[in-house]
């Protein structure tokens, strides 16, 4: 602060309480409506208090789901979920990390060819291509199974251009060194770059972690089989669920678990999540 | 580009790269190669036969009036996303850089829905709008303003702006706080020496020296808008009522598999390929201009 304003000060703090309070507002009253019975939501204007019936809803949704929306236990969804967003992440980690080392360490005919495929599909999100995509994964027959969930979403430019920059800043005497010592290039990748990379492979977990968790066009195309359902996806089907009127208590219940596992990452690694979030940006 | 020392081998590299091309060249450019191909097709009902009928598909979309309001909506939309989230999080960032007391509580407090599913968003915003039983709608009656986005276009329009801009603010703010905490503190500093007000300060100083982050933003939150809150927009209004939010990305979809018409699809896919390659573009233009200053 540059000079000392009360008044400023005042206003500071009241605008990022409204601030607060704005983001948290509506989370709140989903908290809340995951704790109350029908009846309590039916008439306006709903309580803005917890209930007593969080219990039952939480494990009426947990053990056996919602009947109108095909009765698929949350749990088993979030499963599901847990599986497709580590599988993308530990994927594009696993890909992009060798493939970024022999871009940047290695001199070989069509580099650049490659590079620059990889760093093109930056460009093309997968809602823009979607049927055609949606074509190719039926025709290999990975149509409701884990690897078609999975496979087609771990190529990416981002985590690729991010391994490469990190990769560049490391001290060329470390490969002098390594190769004096007689290290080959999978012992130089396996010993002295791996556990370099630590920091940032921790970055890009969480962000890829998020990004996995939240995929939602994806599986809703990829799955029919009810088995396979990821909880991001499964609750637009209790959203619009036809001619029965929305359960609203146990939808609110659906989405406060669903956001559970990435806001909590979020923030227990807020500093890696920063970092990984500005960093893979660039 | 490259390290000075490097290693030599035949087949390694090729191993190493080879996962990640795979993937990107069954799933990323065989189709679009498809998407552009099939863009000049009409295929019949049951996909038996096809023929080849050249710019049509595109004609017929730039001729029709639901294609051509599908992009004021998605117009209004992003533009109304971009500035609404733009706006709140930097004025969030400002008065988060000046704060010492409790900073890193407002900044957790601050940065968590960035995790929160788009989806998701779109549904509990959904909720709190609901017209029966919905709390915001409920202070909304109490102004005096009737709301149902059920039967307004432009209600359901504007639920879903706020949704989308509510989800994209912590994204934002993080990015206006770290530029902000770039600028040299002794420029302000000399400022105030000057006498210039903190709001003189701001317009004169600080924003200008955040253009950088600004236009980044810019066009990370179009690209949002675009294509991200396809999620948002699908688990809530479903495009409806009457198309009102049926924005570019929702129609790719709607017109490929519940319309069933792949050519038209595809035209779609394509137009909003040239639109993303654009935007990346200009970006990456910027970004090397960035560089110099």
């Amino acid at each position: 602060m540059v000079e000392n304003r009360p008044f400023l000060t005042v206003l500071t703090h009241a605008a990022l309480i409204i601030g607060v309070l704005f983001l948290c507002f509506p989370v709140w009253m989903a908290l809340v409506a995951s704790t109350h019975s029908a009846d309590a939501l039916s008439s306006s204007p709903i309580p803005m208090w917890f209930g007593d019936q969080g219990w039952q809803n939480y494990s009426l949704l947990i053990s056996r789901g919602l009947p109108e929306a095909g009765g698929v236990p949350l749990g088993r969804m979030m499963l599901n979920s847990a599986i497709m967003a580590l599988g993308i992440t530990f994927g594009k980690i696993a890909i992009s990390i060798i493939s970024a080392y022999a871009v940047v360490y290695f001199k070989f005919p069509f580099r650049m060819v490659f590079f620059w495929m990889i760093f093109i599909t930056l460009m093309l999100p997968v809602e823009v291509r979607i049927l055609p995509t949606f074509d190719v994964v039926t025709k290999m027959g990975l149509l409701n199974s884990y690897a078609g969930l999975i496979v087609p979403l771990i190529a990416s430019a981002t985590a690729t251009l991010l391994f490469r920059q990190f990769f560049l800043t490391i001290p060329d005497e470390l490969v002098e060194a390594a190769r004096i010592d007689r290290a080959g290039p999978l012992r130089f990748f396996w010993d002295i770059l791996l556990p370099l990379s630590r920091t940032n492979i921790a970055a890009l977990f969480i962000i890829l972690f998020i990004f996995g968790w939240n995929q939602y066009l994806w599986p809703l195309l990829v799955t029919t089989d009810e088995g396979l359902y990821t909880i991001v996806m499964g609750i637009q089907r209790m959203v619009n669920s036809g001619e029965s009127l929305p359960v609203w208590h146990l939808i609110m219940g659906t989405a406060v678990l669903a956001m559970i596992p990435p806001v909590l990452v979020v923030i227990a690694m807020q500093k890696l999540f920063v970092k990984g979030l500005v960093e893979s940006e660039k | 580009m490259q390290k000075r020392v490097v290693y030599r081998s035949k087949l390694l590299p090729y191993l190493l790269v080879a996962p990640q091309i795979a993937i990107t060249l069954i799933f990323f450019f065989w189709p679009s190669y498809q998407a552009l191909e099939s863009s000049f097709y009409v295929e019949d009902a049951f996909g038996f036969s096809r023929n080849w009928v050249g710019m049509q598909n595109y004609a017929e979309l730039f001729a029709d009036p639901g294609y051509l309001r599908s992009f004021r909506t998605t117009l209004i939309f992003s533009v109304s996303v971009a500035a609404l989230t733009m706006s709140i999080s930097l004025g969030l960032a400002v008065a988060a850089n000046r704060v010492i007391r409790a900073a890193t509580a407002y900044r957790t407090l601050l940065i968590w829905p960035y995790a929160v599913a788009p989806a998701l968003a779109g549904v509990i915003w959904y909720f709190l709008m609901n017209p029966s039983l919905g709390i915001v709608a409920y202070w909304l009656k109490a102004l005096g303003v009737n709301w149902n986005h059920y039967v307004n276009g432009d209600q359901a329009l504007l639920l879903v702006i706020v949704a989308a801009a509510w989800k994209q603010i912590s994204y934002n703010f993080l990015f206006f706080l770290a530029g902000l905490q770039s600028i040299p503190k002794s420029l302000i500093e000399a400022a105030a020496i000057d006498r210039a007000s903190p709001a003189r300060r701001f317009w004169t100083i600080v924003f200008p020296l955040l253009t950088p982050t600004t236009f980044f933003l810019l066009v990370i939150n179009l690209v949002y808008a675009f294509f991200d809150t396809f999620a948002l927009i699908h688990a809530t209004t479903e495009g409806g009522p009457v198309d009102a939010t049926s924005i570019l990305v929702y129609r790719v979809y709607s017109t490929g598999f519940v319309g069933q018409d792949y050519g038209s699809s595809a035209a779609q896919s394509v137009v909003l390929m040239a639109l993303v390659v654009g935007m990346t573009f200009i970006q990456f233009r910027y970004i090397e201009r960035k560089v110099n200053y």
